[in-house]
């Protein structure tokens, strides 16, 4: 008899988030199960790449036996394990990349590696099945800043990344220069919201020449230049008040970039992802501007914004579909480029 | 009954297949890193070779460390993977004894050296007594030195095996009073046939484990909390 459903296992370690889910035909999360080790890696100002590895290996199978155990499954009743093996850090990937190759092929099951970026994309699917290619596509974390265009499931096209730091990664520097600590992207948030976002003047974090790339170095040096000055000066920082004209320009300059594609290429669907979508500025700042524009937003909620194995899972859904199948020899790729295999 | 066994801890990728006194297969390759490509393929090779059916695997012997830290996750991984799938255990076996077993029967003091960086290697020492291979000395990282003196103390023969040999052999010629011999090419390295057949004994004697519960042994914390720790302890100074 042919199953109904296609029901997938998915597993993803590629930074700090140990996460396992199953998700059936794409977009029903079965269960979606993250152990995350943000307060262990926060007395290091940032995520340490050994420690996470550690505590990937202690976790794994416990996670994935919660994941079957919340779906009322066993591994014999999946269709496929999918696994995230790029881009991240190489040695949280490799725990990931092994355990899943292991479990497929000890159960005689399909393995299907997915790209991390693809499945923050495809964490839409899972709260908004109406979601259908192509629309255009912002993709914000710690490590990734793309803006392209999504022709079809799983096809890409790129107009725009970051040149040089991540929006996220700009978010922990300037956080941790103004004291907040790690993770910067939720503590920047609150302490934003009680602040002037016009107090003060940050320069847009554009690249000259090309229209759709980002540039976040120049923003945080000119934030860490400002510090500098009023320290020197002997001036009280304001530190609501640089939060909330930090978060501006960096809001901005996504919005701004995202509506101006949205236009020229003509598309009316936006859909925005990755950990820096959960931001509550960026969500209202982009709702704003699309509404304005005649754009319908596509916003996962912050949990499938944080790295999970539920998108992993989606994700994973579009690559086995179209026949898709990864082979024991499957490694790592810690700088996998979007749409490469 | 079958155990397969894996050893990823060094240069070395190895899978076995051991069925009660055989070792029916083993794939060994030493030429560079590409565990996380190789290891799976290598042991999908050997049980489709002897033609074995999953469902008589009782048990994954690991090579359990000390080690590379990434080489000995990829293996663990894959271990864990494997046990969870088939619902059987893990038998952890730890590497220098993986190492020493290969020496089976040699009456000099048996010394696994796997280089370990930073001018330490992990070691322990090990006799056999018998039939029996018996611990002399628990894992330990340490200067190559401060073994030589150590094994000068014990005014008794010594055999070297492991990956230590190549960076250390010239000090050791140099610092060794005690009569010494290194283990030819096919003996020196990890091999998973004897993680596989220790591992089948550490399995008749009820030495496993959970698949869940298995992590690999790494006898070092990571340098951010050797860093960390450092700092604390200057402070602790200062105050």
């Amino acid at each position: 008899m042919m199953k109904e459903y296609t029901d997938i296992l998915a597993i993803e370690t590629s930074c700090d988030e140990t996460a396992a889910a199953v998700v059936r035909d794409g977009h029903e999360v079965l269960s979606n199960i993250i152990y995350t080790q943000i307060a262990e890696h926060t007395v290091y100002g940032g995520v340490v790449p050994e420690i996470a590895s550690r505590r990937h290996i202690e976790k794994i199978n416990y996670v994935i036996e919660a994941a079957l155990n919340e779906a009322k499954m066993t591994l014999q009743d999946v269709d496929a394990v999918a696994v995230t093996y790029g881009p991240g850090l190489v040695g949280a990937l490799l725990v990931g990349v092994a355990e899943a190759k292991a479990l497929a092929w000890a159960a005689g099951k399909p393995l299907v590696g997915v790209n991390h970026i693809e499945g923050h994309i495809a964490a839409n699917y899972i709260e908004h099945p109406e979601l259908k290619p192509p629309y255009l596509g912002l993709i914000v974390s710690g490590g990734h800043t793309h803006l392209i265009i999504v022709k079809d499931y799983a096809e890409f096209e790129i107009l725009g990344r970051t040149v040089d730091d991540a929006a996220g990664e700009a978010y922990d520097k300037v956080a941790r220069a103004i004291g907040l600590g790690y993770p910067g992207g939720p503590k920047i948030d609150r302490v934003a919201k009680e602040g002037d976002p016009y107090a003060i003047s940050f320069p847009k974090a554009k690249v000259n020449g090309s229209e759709y790339d980002f540039s976040f170095s120049g923003l945080k040096s000119a934030v860490l230049n400002y510090l500098n000055h009023a320290r020197m000066a002997g001036e009280e920082v304001p530190k609501a008040d640089l939060a909330a004209s930090f978060q501006k320009a960096v809001v901005d300059v996504l919005c701004e970039h995202t509506i101006a594609a949205a236009k020229q290429y003509g598309i009316r669907e936006i859909a925005m992802a990755g950990g820096v979508s959960a931001n509550s500025a960026l969500r209202a700042g982009m709702a704003d501007a699309a509404a304005k524009a005649g754009c319908t937003l596509y916003v996962p909620s912050p949990v499938y914004c944080t790295d999970n194995a539920a998108m992993i899972g989606a994700a994973a859904y579009y690559e086995y579909r179209k026949g898709v199948r990864s082979g024991w020899d499957l490694n790592a790729v810690p700088g996998l480029r979007l749409g490469k295999r | 009954m079958i155990i397969l066994a894996l050893d990823s801890s060094g240069q070395t990728a190895s899978a076995a297949i051991v069925e009660n006194e055989i070792v029916r297969a083993e794939y060994t390759t030493d030429y560079k890193k590409t565990h996380s490509e190789t290891l799976l393929p290598m042991l999908d090779e050997i049980t489709g070779r002897v033609g074995i059916s999953k469902n008589e695997i009782a048990a994954v012997a690991i090579s359990a460390g000390p080690g590379s830290f990434t080489g000995l996750r990829i293996g663990s991984a894959t271990a864990k993977g494997i046990a969870m799938a088939l619902d059987i255990p893990v038998v952890e076996v730890p590497t220098l004894e993986v190492l020493a077993f290969s020496l089976w029967g040699n009456d000099a003091v048996v010394c696994p050296i796997m280089d370990a960086r930073r001018d330490q290697v992990y070691n322990a020492l090990f006799r056999f007594e018998g039939d029996q291979m018996v611990r002399l000395t628990k894992d330990r990282a340490l200067g190559i030195d401060e073994l030589a003196e150590e094994l000068n103390g014990l005014q008794k023969r010594v055999v070297f095996c492991g990956d230590g040999i190549i960076p250390y052999r010239e000090k050791l010629e140099e610092l060794l009073l005690v009569e010494h011999l290194y283990a030819p090419a096919h003996l020196a390295r990890q091999r998973a046939a004897s993680c596989g057949v220790l591992g089948m004994r550490y399995f008749r004697e009820g030495k496993a484990v959970p698949a869940a519960e298995h992590v690999p042994v790494y006898l070092r914390k990571s340098q951010a909390e050797r860093e960390r720790e450092k700092k604390m302890l200057l402070k602790g100074d200062r105050a």
